[in-house]
Protein backbone atom coordinates (compact mmCIF):
# COMPACT_ATOMS: atom_id res chain seq x y z
CA UNK A 1 0.00 0.00 0.00
CA UNK A 2 1.45 3.31 -0.98
CA UNK A 3 2.09 6.01 1.53
CA UNK A 4 -0.45 8.34 -0.05
CA UNK A 5 -3.23 5.82 0.31
CA UNK A 6 -2.29 5.08 3.89
CA UNK A 7 -2.36 8.74 4.81
CA UNK A 8 -5.57 9.52 3.01
CA UNK A 9 -7.26 6.54 4.62
CA UNK A 10 -6.05 7.35 8.07
CA UNK A 11 -8.64 9.68 9.46
CA UNK A 12 -10.32 11.35 6.49
CA UNK A 13 -13.38 10.64 4.46
CA UNK A 14 -16.03 9.70 7.00
CA UNK A 15 -19.54 10.77 6.17
CA UNK A 16 -19.73 12.11 9.71
CA UNK A 17 -16.99 14.72 9.56
CA UNK A 18 -16.78 15.16 13.30
CA UNK A 19 -15.53 11.56 13.44
CA UNK A 20 -12.61 12.56 11.18
CA UNK A 21 -11.88 15.35 13.63
CA UNK A 22 -12.02 13.08 16.65
CA UNK A 23 -9.64 10.55 15.14
CA UNK A 24 -7.32 13.33 14.03
CA UNK A 25 -7.39 14.83 17.50
CA UNK A 26 -6.45 11.46 18.97
CA UNK A 27 -3.56 11.12 16.56
CA UNK A 28 -2.36 14.63 17.45
CA UNK A 29 -2.42 13.83 21.16
CA UNK A 30 -0.16 10.84 20.49
CA UNK A 31 2.13 13.03 18.38
CA UNK A 32 2.22 15.71 21.06
CA UNK A 33 3.22 13.07 23.58
CA UNK A 34 5.86 11.85 21.14
CA UNK A 35 7.31 15.34 20.78
CA UNK A 36 7.28 15.83 24.52
CA UNK A 37 9.12 12.61 25.32
CA UNK A 38 11.70 13.31 22.61
CA UNK A 39 12.45 16.61 24.38
CA UNK A 40 12.44 14.99 27.80
CA UNK A 41 14.86 12.28 26.78
CA UNK A 42 17.15 14.78 25.05
CA UNK A 43 17.18 17.01 28.14
CA UNK A 44 17.74 14.08 30.48
CA UNK A 45 20.74 12.92 28.46
CA UNK A 46 22.16 16.44 28.36
CA UNK A 47 21.66 16.81 32.09
CA UNK A 48 23.56 13.57 32.67
CA UNK A 49 26.39 14.45 30.31
CA UNK A 50 26.86 18.05 31.43
CA UNK A 51 25.98 17.45 35.08
CA UNK A 52 23.29 20.10 34.82
CA UNK A 53 21.24 19.89 38.00
CA UNK A 54 18.59 22.42 36.93
CA UNK A 55 17.94 20.66 33.67
CA UNK A 56 17.62 17.31 35.45
CA UNK A 57 15.03 18.76 37.85
CA UNK A 58 13.17 20.27 34.92
CA UNK A 59 12.89 16.83 33.30
CA UNK A 60 11.50 15.32 36.49
CA UNK A 61 8.91 18.10 36.71
CA UNK A 62 7.90 17.83 33.05
CA UNK A 63 6.96 14.17 33.33
CA UNK A 64 3.56 15.20 34.71
CA UNK A 65 2.65 16.62 31.34
CA UNK A 66 3.30 13.27 29.70
CA UNK A 67 1.08 11.53 32.23
CA UNK A 68 -1.68 14.09 31.70
CA UNK A 69 -1.58 13.55 27.95
CA UNK A 70 -1.82 9.81 28.45
CA UNK A 71 -4.95 10.25 30.57
CA UNK A 72 -6.38 12.61 27.97
CA UNK A 73 -5.68 10.11 25.18
CA UNK A 74 -7.34 7.31 27.15
CA UNK A 75 -10.44 9.44 27.65
CA UNK A 76 -10.63 10.28 23.97
CA UNK A 77 -10.22 6.61 23.08
CA UNK A 78 -13.05 5.59 25.42
CA UNK A 79 -15.25 8.34 23.93
CA UNK A 80 -14.55 7.27 20.36
CA UNK A 81 -15.22 3.61 21.10
CA UNK A 82 -18.46 4.45 22.89
CA UNK A 83 -19.71 6.95 20.33
CA UNK A 84 -18.43 5.71 16.99
CA UNK A 85 -17.89 1.96 17.32
CA UNK A 86 -14.81 2.15 15.10
CA UNK A 87 -14.20 -0.77 12.74
CA UNK A 88 -11.51 -1.80 10.27
CA UNK A 89 -8.64 0.67 9.86
CA UNK A 90 -10.27 3.12 12.30
CA UNK A 91 -10.40 0.41 14.94
CA UNK A 92 -6.79 -0.52 14.30
CA UNK A 93 -5.79 3.13 14.52
CA UNK A 94 -7.56 3.56 17.87
CA UNK A 95 -5.92 0.38 19.18
CA UNK A 96 -2.52 1.46 17.87
CA UNK A 97 -2.79 4.86 19.57
CA UNK A 98 -4.04 3.27 22.76
CA UNK A 99 -1.01 1.00 22.95
CA UNK A 100 1.39 3.68 21.78
CA UNK A 101 0.53 6.15 24.50
CA UNK A 102 1.46 3.65 27.18
CA UNK A 103 4.82 3.04 25.49
CA UNK A 104 5.35 6.80 25.20
CA UNK A 105 4.53 7.22 28.86
CA UNK A 106 7.15 4.57 29.72
CA UNK A 107 9.70 6.41 27.62
CA UNK A 108 8.91 9.49 29.71
CA UNK A 109 9.55 7.40 32.82
CA UNK A 110 12.93 6.30 31.47
CA UNK A 111 13.85 9.94 30.83
CA UNK A 112 12.97 10.72 34.45
CA UNK A 113 15.08 7.79 35.58
CA UNK A 114 18.08 9.14 33.64
CA UNK A 115 17.50 12.61 35.09
CA UNK A 116 17.36 11.02 38.56
CA UNK A 117 20.69 9.31 37.96
CA UNK A 118 22.13 12.66 36.90
CA UNK A 119 20.91 14.26 40.12
CA UNK A 120 22.44 11.44 42.14
CA UNK A 121 25.75 11.53 40.29
CA UNK A 122 26.16 15.29 40.71
CA UNK A 123 25.94 15.07 44.49
CA UNK A 124 28.36 12.17 44.68
CA UNK A 125 32.16 12.59 44.63
CA UNK A 126 32.75 8.88 44.03
CA UNK A 127 31.15 9.12 40.66
CA UNK A 128 33.19 11.66 38.78
CA UNK A 129 32.23 11.64 35.15
CA UNK A 130 34.62 9.77 32.96
CA UNK A 131 34.88 11.07 29.42
CA UNK A 132 35.44 7.65 27.86
CA UNK A 133 32.30 6.27 29.46
CA UNK A 134 30.35 9.36 28.44
CA UNK A 135 31.32 8.60 24.85
CA UNK A 136 29.47 5.29 25.14
CA UNK A 137 26.47 7.06 26.61
CA UNK A 138 26.59 9.53 23.73
CA UNK A 139 26.69 6.82 21.11
CA UNK A 140 23.82 4.72 22.43
CA UNK A 141 22.01 7.90 23.41
CA UNK A 142 22.01 9.22 19.87
CA UNK A 143 20.84 5.82 18.60
CA UNK A 144 17.96 5.83 21.07
CA UNK A 145 17.09 9.41 20.16
CA UNK A 146 17.09 8.76 16.43
CA UNK A 147 15.11 5.53 16.90
CA UNK A 148 12.55 7.42 18.92
CA UNK A 149 12.43 10.30 16.45
CA UNK A 150 11.78 8.00 13.51
CA UNK A 151 9.20 6.04 15.51
CA UNK A 152 7.29 9.23 16.29
CA UNK A 153 7.71 10.39 12.70
CA UNK A 154 6.22 7.21 11.24
CA UNK A 155 3.35 7.67 13.66
CA UNK A 156 2.67 10.84 11.71
CA UNK A 157 3.02 9.45 8.19
CA UNK A 158 1.99 5.81 8.85
CA UNK A 159 4.56 4.29 6.55
CA UNK A 160 4.95 0.57 6.81
CA UNK A 161 8.36 0.39 5.15
CA UNK A 162 9.86 3.02 7.47
CA UNK A 163 8.34 1.23 10.43
CA UNK A 164 10.14 -1.96 9.41
CA UNK A 165 13.33 0.10 9.17
CA UNK A 166 12.91 1.23 12.78
CA UNK A 167 12.36 -2.36 13.86
CA UNK A 168 15.54 -3.41 12.07
CA UNK A 169 17.60 -0.54 13.46
CA UNK A 170 16.58 -1.54 16.94
CA UNK A 171 18.80 -4.57 16.53
CA UNK A 172 21.88 -2.37 15.97
CA UNK A 173 21.03 -0.71 19.22
CA UNK A 174 20.91 -4.04 21.02
CA UNK A 175 24.39 -4.75 19.71
CA UNK A 176 25.61 -1.34 20.82
CA UNK A 177 24.20 -1.97 24.29
CA UNK A 178 26.04 -5.26 24.62
CA UNK A 179 29.26 -3.66 23.31
CA UNK A 180 28.94 -0.81 25.82
CA UNK A 181 28.60 -3.27 28.66
CA UNK A 182 31.85 -4.88 27.54
CA UNK A 183 33.59 -1.47 27.42
CA UNK A 184 32.40 -0.63 30.90
CA UNK A 185 33.86 -3.84 32.25
CA UNK A 186 37.25 -2.93 30.85
CA UNK A 187 37.10 0.56 32.38
CA UNK A 188 36.33 -0.92 35.76
CA UNK A 189 39.15 -3.42 35.41
CA UNK A 190 41.56 -0.58 34.60
CA UNK A 191 40.66 1.42 37.68
CA UNK A 192 38.18 0.21 40.27
CA UNK A 193 37.56 3.82 41.36
CA UNK A 194 35.50 4.14 38.16
CA UNK A 195 32.92 1.80 39.53
CA UNK A 196 30.61 4.44 41.03
CA UNK A 197 30.16 6.30 37.77
CA UNK A 198 30.16 3.05 35.80
CA UNK A 199 27.10 1.86 37.69
CA UNK A 200 25.28 5.08 36.82
CA UNK A 201 26.30 4.64 33.21
CA UNK A 202 25.06 1.03 33.19
CA UNK A 203 21.69 2.18 34.48
CA UNK A 204 21.53 5.00 31.93
CA UNK A 205 22.33 2.80 28.97
CA UNK A 206 19.88 0.20 30.23
CA UNK A 207 17.23 2.93 30.26
CA UNK A 208 18.22 3.93 26.75
CA UNK A 209 17.99 0.33 25.65
CA UNK A 210 14.44 0.24 27.05
CA UNK A 211 13.63 3.41 25.11
CA UNK A 212 14.82 1.65 21.97
CA UNK A 213 12.54 -1.23 22.77
CA UNK A 214 9.53 1.05 23.25
CA UNK A 215 10.35 2.76 19.94
CA UNK A 216 10.33 -0.66 18.30
CA UNK A 217 6.89 -1.29 19.82
CA UNK A 218 5.63 2.01 18.36
CA UNK A 219 6.82 0.90 14.93
CA UNK A 220 5.06 -2.45 15.34
CA UNK A 221 1.78 -0.69 16.11
CA UNK A 222 2.16 1.31 12.91
CA UNK A 223 2.67 -1.88 10.90
CA UNK A 224 -0.45 -3.25 12.58
CA UNK A 225 -2.48 -0.17 11.76
CA UNK A 226 -1.44 -0.05 8.12
CA UNK A 227 -1.42 -3.73 7.18
CA UNK A 228 -3.69 -5.28 9.79
CA UNK A 229 -0.91 -7.74 10.64
CA UNK A 230 0.22 -8.18 14.20
CA UNK A 231 3.94 -8.85 13.86
CA UNK A 232 4.91 -8.85 17.52
CA UNK A 233 5.09 -12.62 17.79
CA UNK A 234 7.47 -12.75 14.82
CA UNK A 235 10.15 -10.80 16.63
CA UNK A 236 12.91 -12.15 18.80
CA UNK A 237 12.37 -10.29 22.05
CA UNK B 1 40.61 -13.59 40.35
CA UNK B 2 37.76 -11.55 38.92
CA UNK B 3 38.94 -11.50 35.31
CA UNK B 4 37.82 -15.09 34.77
CA UNK B 5 34.29 -14.26 35.74
CA UNK B 6 34.26 -11.19 33.56
CA UNK B 7 35.64 -13.06 30.59
CA UNK B 8 32.96 -15.63 30.80
CA UNK B 9 30.31 -12.94 31.09
CA UNK B 10 31.79 -11.25 28.10
CA UNK B 11 31.80 -14.27 25.81
CA UNK B 12 28.23 -15.22 26.77
CA UNK B 13 27.06 -11.83 25.70
CA UNK B 14 28.86 -12.18 22.41
CA UNK B 15 27.25 -15.54 21.71
CA UNK B 16 23.68 -14.49 22.43
CA UNK B 17 24.23 -11.43 20.39
CA UNK B 18 25.37 -13.30 17.28
CA UNK B 19 22.43 -15.73 17.46
CA UNK B 20 19.92 -12.98 17.88
CA UNK B 21 21.28 -11.04 14.98
CA UNK B 22 21.03 -13.97 12.58
CA UNK B 23 17.55 -14.79 13.78
CA UNK B 24 16.47 -11.26 13.34
CA UNK B 25 17.67 -10.83 9.78
CA UNK B 26 15.92 -13.99 8.73
CA UNK B 27 12.75 -12.78 10.42
CA UNK B 28 12.87 -9.30 8.97
CA UNK B 29 13.01 -10.61 5.41
CA UNK B 30 10.20 -13.07 6.14
CA UNK B 31 8.15 -10.22 7.59
CA UNK B 32 8.73 -8.09 4.53
CA UNK B 33 7.67 -10.92 2.27
CA UNK B 34 4.52 -11.54 4.28
CA UNK B 35 3.55 -7.89 4.38
CA UNK B 36 4.21 -7.44 0.67
CA UNK B 37 1.92 -10.36 -0.09
CA UNK B 38 -0.83 -8.94 2.06
CA UNK B 39 -0.61 -5.51 0.47
CA UNK B 40 -0.65 -7.08 -2.98
CA UNK B 41 -3.93 -8.78 -2.07
CA UNK B 42 -5.33 -5.38 -1.28
CA UNK B 43 -4.51 -4.04 -4.73
CA UNK B 44 -5.90 -7.01 -6.66
CA UNK B 45 -9.33 -6.68 -5.13
CA UNK B 46 -10.27 -3.47 -6.89
CA UNK B 47 -11.55 -5.48 -9.89
CA UNK B 48 -14.58 -7.75 -10.38
CA UNK B 49 -15.40 -10.92 -8.54
CA UNK B 50 -16.10 -11.72 -4.94
CA UNK B 51 -13.23 -11.76 -2.48
CA UNK B 52 -13.07 -13.87 0.64
CA UNK B 53 -14.49 -17.31 1.32
CA UNK B 54 -17.79 -17.32 -0.55
CA UNK B 55 -17.55 -21.05 -1.00
CA UNK B 56 -17.66 -23.52 1.89
CA UNK B 57 -17.82 -27.28 2.18
CA UNK B 58 -21.21 -28.92 2.75
CA UNK B 59 -23.40 -25.86 2.24
CA UNK B 60 -27.14 -25.85 2.92
CA UNK B 61 -27.84 -23.33 0.21
CA UNK B 62 -25.55 -22.71 -2.72
CA UNK B 63 -25.98 -19.95 -5.30
CA UNK B 64 -24.06 -20.08 -8.58
CA UNK B 65 -23.99 -17.34 -11.20
CA UNK B 66 -27.25 -15.87 -9.99
CA UNK B 67 -28.53 -12.96 -12.08
CA UNK B 68 -31.76 -11.16 -11.26
CA UNK B 69 -33.45 -8.71 -13.60
CA UNK B 70 -36.43 -6.49 -12.97
CA UNK B 71 -37.47 -5.82 -16.57
CA UNK B 72 -34.43 -4.23 -18.21
CA UNK B 73 -32.75 -3.45 -14.97
CA UNK B 74 -30.23 -5.93 -13.64
CA UNK B 75 -30.52 -6.05 -9.85
CA UNK B 76 -28.02 -8.81 -9.17
CA UNK B 77 -24.96 -9.73 -11.20
CA UNK B 78 -23.30 -13.15 -11.15
CA UNK B 79 -23.53 -13.89 -7.46
CA UNK B 80 -21.77 -17.00 -6.17
CA UNK B 81 -22.36 -17.75 -2.51
CA UNK B 82 -22.64 -20.73 -0.17
CA UNK B 83 -24.65 -20.61 3.03
CA UNK B 84 -23.65 -23.10 5.69
CA UNK B 85 -25.64 -25.18 8.15
CA UNK B 86 -26.25 -23.76 11.62
CA UNK B 87 -24.75 -20.44 10.78
CA UNK B 88 -26.04 -16.92 10.72
CA UNK B 89 -25.03 -15.15 7.53
CA UNK B 90 -25.69 -11.45 7.31
CA UNK B 91 -26.13 -9.46 4.11
CA UNK B 92 -25.00 -5.86 4.40
CA UNK B 93 -24.71 -3.06 1.87
CA UNK B 94 -26.20 0.30 0.91
CA UNK B 95 -29.83 0.58 -0.20
CA UNK B 96 -30.44 -0.85 -3.65
CA UNK B 97 -27.39 -3.09 -3.57
CA UNK B 98 -29.45 -6.22 -4.15
CA UNK B 99 -29.23 -7.83 -0.74
CA UNK B 100 -33.00 -8.07 -0.19
CA UNK B 101 -33.46 -9.21 -3.79
CA UNK B 102 -31.07 -12.11 -3.28
CA UNK B 103 -32.72 -12.97 0.04
CA UNK B 104 -36.12 -13.11 -1.67
CA UNK B 105 -34.74 -15.38 -4.38
CA UNK B 106 -33.87 -18.01 -1.80
CA UNK B 107 -37.54 -18.95 -1.26
CA UNK B 108 -38.85 -17.63 -4.57
CA UNK B 109 -40.64 -14.66 -3.08
CA UNK B 110 -39.66 -12.81 -6.26
CA UNK B 111 -41.94 -15.06 -8.35
CA UNK B 112 -44.85 -12.78 -7.59
CA UNK B 113 -43.12 -9.64 -8.84
CA UNK B 114 -43.98 -8.98 -12.48
CA UNK B 115 -40.97 -8.68 -14.77
CA UNK B 116 -38.63 -10.32 -12.31
CA UNK B 117 -36.36 -12.90 -13.93
CA UNK B 118 -33.93 -15.09 -12.01
CA UNK B 119 -31.23 -17.05 -13.79
CA UNK B 120 -28.37 -19.15 -12.55
CA UNK B 121 -28.66 -21.85 -9.98
CA UNK B 122 -29.90 -21.74 -6.37
CA UNK B 123 -29.74 -25.10 -4.63
CA UNK B 124 -31.25 -25.97 -1.27
CA UNK B 125 -29.78 -29.25 -0.02
CA UNK B 126 -28.54 -29.98 -3.56
CA UNK B 127 -31.93 -29.44 -5.17
CA UNK B 128 -32.47 -26.52 -7.52
CA UNK B 129 -35.33 -24.45 -6.11
CA UNK B 130 -36.07 -22.90 -9.52
CA UNK B 131 -36.90 -26.19 -11.30
CA UNK B 132 -40.33 -26.18 -12.96
CA UNK B 133 -41.81 -28.97 -10.86
CA UNK B 134 -40.92 -27.42 -7.48
CA UNK B 135 -44.01 -26.38 -5.51
CA UNK B 136 -43.33 -23.08 -3.79
CA UNK B 137 -45.66 -23.75 -0.85
CA UNK B 138 -43.57 -26.53 0.77
CA UNK B 139 -40.45 -24.62 -0.32
CA UNK B 140 -41.58 -21.62 1.68
CA UNK B 141 -42.31 -23.86 4.65
CA UNK B 142 -38.74 -25.13 4.43
CA UNK B 143 -37.37 -21.65 3.88
CA UNK B 144 -39.33 -19.36 6.19
CA UNK B 145 -39.26 -15.61 6.18
CA UNK B 146 -39.52 -12.82 8.73
CA UNK B 147 -40.17 -9.33 7.42
CA UNK B 148 -39.14 -5.83 8.36
CA UNK B 149 -42.53 -4.86 9.76
CA UNK B 150 -44.15 -7.42 12.03
CA UNK B 151 -47.15 -8.75 10.10
CA UNK B 152 -49.27 -11.01 12.32
CA UNK B 153 -52.47 -12.33 10.78
CA UNK B 154 -55.62 -10.55 12.04
CA UNK B 155 -56.37 -13.55 14.22
CA UNK B 156 -55.67 -14.70 17.75
CA UNK B 157 -52.13 -15.31 18.97
CA UNK B 158 -52.85 -19.05 19.00
CA UNK B 159 -54.21 -19.05 15.45
CA UNK B 160 -51.23 -17.05 14.17
CA UNK B 161 -48.90 -19.87 15.17
CA UNK B 162 -51.34 -22.76 14.51
CA UNK B 163 -52.22 -21.67 10.98
CA UNK B 164 -49.04 -22.97 9.30
CA UNK B 165 -48.88 -26.41 10.93
CA UNK B 166 -52.60 -26.86 10.16
CA UNK B 167 -52.47 -26.08 6.44
CA UNK B 168 -49.27 -28.08 6.00
CA UNK B 169 -50.93 -30.97 7.83
CA UNK B 170 -48.15 -31.30 10.37
CA UNK B 171 -50.42 -32.40 13.22
CA UNK B 172 -53.69 -34.30 13.16
CA UNK B 173 -54.95 -33.72 16.69
CA UNK B 174 -55.98 -30.67 18.64
CA UNK B 175 -53.59 -31.52 21.46
CA UNK B 176 -50.77 -31.96 18.98
CA UNK B 177 -51.48 -28.53 17.56
CA UNK B 178 -51.51 -26.95 21.02
CA UNK B 179 -48.16 -28.59 21.66
CA UNK B 180 -46.64 -27.19 18.48
CA UNK B 181 -47.99 -23.74 19.33
CA UNK B 182 -46.53 -23.85 22.83
CA UNK B 183 -43.13 -25.14 21.77
CA UNK B 184 -42.88 -22.61 18.95
CA UNK B 185 -43.80 -19.76 21.27
CA UNK B 186 -41.29 -21.05 23.82
CA UNK B 187 -38.51 -21.21 21.26
CA UNK B 188 -39.40 -17.70 20.17
CA UNK B 189 -39.09 -16.59 23.79
CA UNK B 190 -42.69 -15.37 23.88
CA UNK B 191 -44.52 -18.13 25.77
CA UNK B 192 -44.18 -16.67 29.27
CA UNK B 193 -45.49 -13.32 28.08
CA UNK B 194 -48.54 -14.57 26.15
CA UNK B 195 -49.55 -17.94 27.64
CA UNK B 196 -52.57 -16.41 29.40
CA UNK B 197 -53.68 -14.38 26.40
CA UNK B 198 -53.58 -16.92 23.60
CA UNK B 199 -57.05 -15.91 22.41
CA UNK B 200 -56.17 -12.22 22.17
CA UNK B 201 -55.55 -10.84 18.70
CA UNK B 202 -51.91 -11.00 17.55
CA UNK B 203 -52.07 -7.33 16.69
CA UNK B 204 -52.65 -6.43 20.35
CA UNK B 205 -49.02 -7.25 21.17
CA UNK B 206 -46.19 -4.73 21.20
CA UNK B 207 -43.97 -4.41 18.11
CA UNK B 208 -41.19 -6.55 19.55
CA UNK B 209 -43.67 -9.18 20.70
CA UNK B 210 -45.36 -9.16 17.29
CA UNK B 211 -42.00 -9.76 15.63
CA UNK B 212 -41.32 -12.68 17.97
CA UNK B 213 -44.82 -13.96 17.18
CA UNK B 214 -43.90 -13.87 13.49
CA UNK B 215 -40.72 -15.81 14.27
CA UNK B 216 -42.79 -18.36 16.25
CA UNK B 217 -45.13 -18.62 13.26
CA UNK B 218 -42.14 -19.26 11.00
CA UNK B 219 -40.56 -21.94 13.16
CA UNK B 220 -43.91 -23.68 13.79
CA UNK B 221 -43.69 -25.33 10.36
CA UNK B 222 -40.23 -26.82 10.98
CA UNK B 223 -38.24 -24.84 8.47
CA UNK B 224 -34.61 -25.54 7.61
CA UNK B 225 -33.73 -21.99 6.76
CA UNK B 226 -35.04 -18.72 8.18
CA UNK B 227 -34.69 -15.58 6.10
CA UNK B 228 -34.94 -12.28 7.95
CA UNK B 229 -35.32 -9.01 6.11
CA UNK B 230 -34.32 -6.26 8.54
CA UNK B 231 -36.25 -7.90 11.38
CA UNK B 232 -35.33 -5.27 13.96
CA UNK B 233 -35.52 -2.01 12.05
CA UNK B 234 -38.91 -1.16 13.54
CA UNK B 235 -38.02 -2.19 17.08
CA UNK B 236 -36.51 -0.45 20.10
CA UNK B 237 -33.08 -1.53 21.45
CA UNK B 238 -34.51 -3.83 24.13
CA UNK B 239 -36.78 -5.65 21.68
CA UNK B 240 -33.85 -5.74 19.24
CA UNK B 241 -31.63 -7.36 21.86
CA UNK B 242 -34.31 -9.99 22.52
CA UNK B 243 -34.56 -10.82 18.83
CA UNK B 244 -30.78 -10.99 18.55
CA UNK B 245 -30.61 -13.34 21.53
CA UNK B 246 -33.32 -15.43 19.85
CA UNK B 247 -31.36 -15.54 16.59
CA UNK B 248 -28.35 -16.82 18.51
CA UNK B 249 -30.45 -19.61 20.09
CA UNK B 250 -32.15 -20.55 16.81
CA UNK B 251 -28.79 -20.91 15.08
CA UNK B 252 -28.33 -24.31 16.71
CA UNK B 253 -31.24 -25.70 14.70
CA UNK B 254 -31.56 -23.53 11.63
CA UNK B 255 -29.64 -21.80 8.93
CA UNK B 256 -30.36 -18.09 9.23
CA UNK B 257 -29.81 -15.39 6.65
CA UNK B 258 -30.38 -11.85 7.86
CA UNK B 259 -30.46 -8.63 5.88
CA UNK B 260 -29.63 -5.68 8.07
CA UNK B 261 -28.82 -2.03 7.72
CA UNK B 262 -27.23 -1.98 11.12
CA UNK B 263 -23.64 -3.04 10.72
CA UNK B 264 -23.28 -3.41 14.44
CA UNK B 265 -26.15 -5.87 14.34
CA UNK B 266 -24.41 -7.85 11.60
CA UNK B 267 -21.25 -7.81 13.71
CA UNK B 268 -23.17 -9.00 16.76
CA UNK B 269 -25.35 -11.78 15.39
CA UNK B 270 -23.65 -13.32 12.39
CA UNK B 271 -20.77 -15.72 11.94
CA UNK B 272 -20.24 -14.75 8.31
CA UNK B 273 -20.92 -11.46 6.60
CA UNK B 274 -21.53 -10.76 2.92
CA UNK B 275 -21.15 -7.23 1.56
CA UNK B 276 -23.09 -6.23 -1.57
CA UNK B 277 -22.53 -3.18 -3.73
CA UNK B 278 -24.52 -2.22 -6.86
CA UNK B 279 -25.82 -5.75 -7.39
CA UNK B 280 -22.45 -7.41 -6.93
CA UNK B 281 -21.33 -9.55 -4.06
CA UNK B 282 -18.09 -7.83 -3.14
CA UNK B 283 -16.78 -9.66 -0.13
CA UNK B 284 -17.72 -12.59 2.09
CA UNK B 285 -15.84 -13.64 5.17
CA UNK B 286 -15.84 -14.43 8.85
CA UNK B 287 -17.67 -11.56 10.52
CA UNK B 288 -14.79 -10.84 12.90
CA UNK B 289 -12.29 -10.46 10.09
CA UNK B 290 -14.65 -8.46 7.85
CA UNK B 291 -15.03 -5.89 10.62
CA UNK B 292 -11.38 -5.73 11.64
CA UNK B 293 -9.50 -6.39 8.40
CA UNK B 294 -11.81 -6.17 5.41
CA UNK B 295 -10.05 -7.17 2.21
CA UNK B 296 -11.90 -4.99 -0.31
CA UNK B 297 -11.72 -1.22 -0.26
CA UNK B 298 -15.46 -0.89 -0.92
CA UNK B 299 -16.21 -3.03 2.13
CA UNK B 300 -13.78 -1.03 4.21
CA UNK B 301 -15.31 2.30 3.15
CA UNK B 302 -18.86 1.10 3.77
CA UNK B 303 -18.35 -0.39 7.22
CA UNK B 304 -16.26 2.51 8.46
CA UNK B 305 -18.78 5.05 7.20
CA UNK B 306 -16.72 6.70 4.48
CA UNK B 307 -17.74 8.17 1.14
CA UNK B 308 -18.19 5.32 -1.33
Amino acid sequence: MSRGVAMEKLTDGHIIRRYDGELDNLRLIALEMGGLVINLLGDALNAFKTQDLDLAHKVVAMDNQVDELEVKADQEIANIIAKRCPVSSDLRMVMAVSKSVSDLERIGDEAVRIAGLAIQAIGNEASDPNSQMLRDVNRIGSMAMSGLRSAVEIFDIWDEEKALQVIENHNDMEEEFQADLRHLITYILEDYRNIGFAISVVLVIKSLERVGHHAQNLAEYVVFQVSGEDIRSDQPS
Amino acid sequence: MTPMFFNQFDSNIAMVNEDERQNFHRDASRLRKRLQISSRDKEVVEDDGTVGQWSISDPRISCRNVDVNYGDKQAIKKVNLDIGRNEVLSFIGPSGCGKSTLLRCLNRMNDTIPGCRVSGEIKLDDEDVYLKHIDVVPLRAKVGMVFQKPNPFPKSIFENVAYGPRIHGLTATKDGLAEVVESSLRRAGLWEEVKDYLDHPGTSLSGGQQQRLCIARTIAVNPEVILMDEPCSALDPIATAKIEQLIDELREQYTIVIVTHSMQQAARVSQRTAYFHLGKLIEVGETASVFTQPIHKLTDDYISGRFG
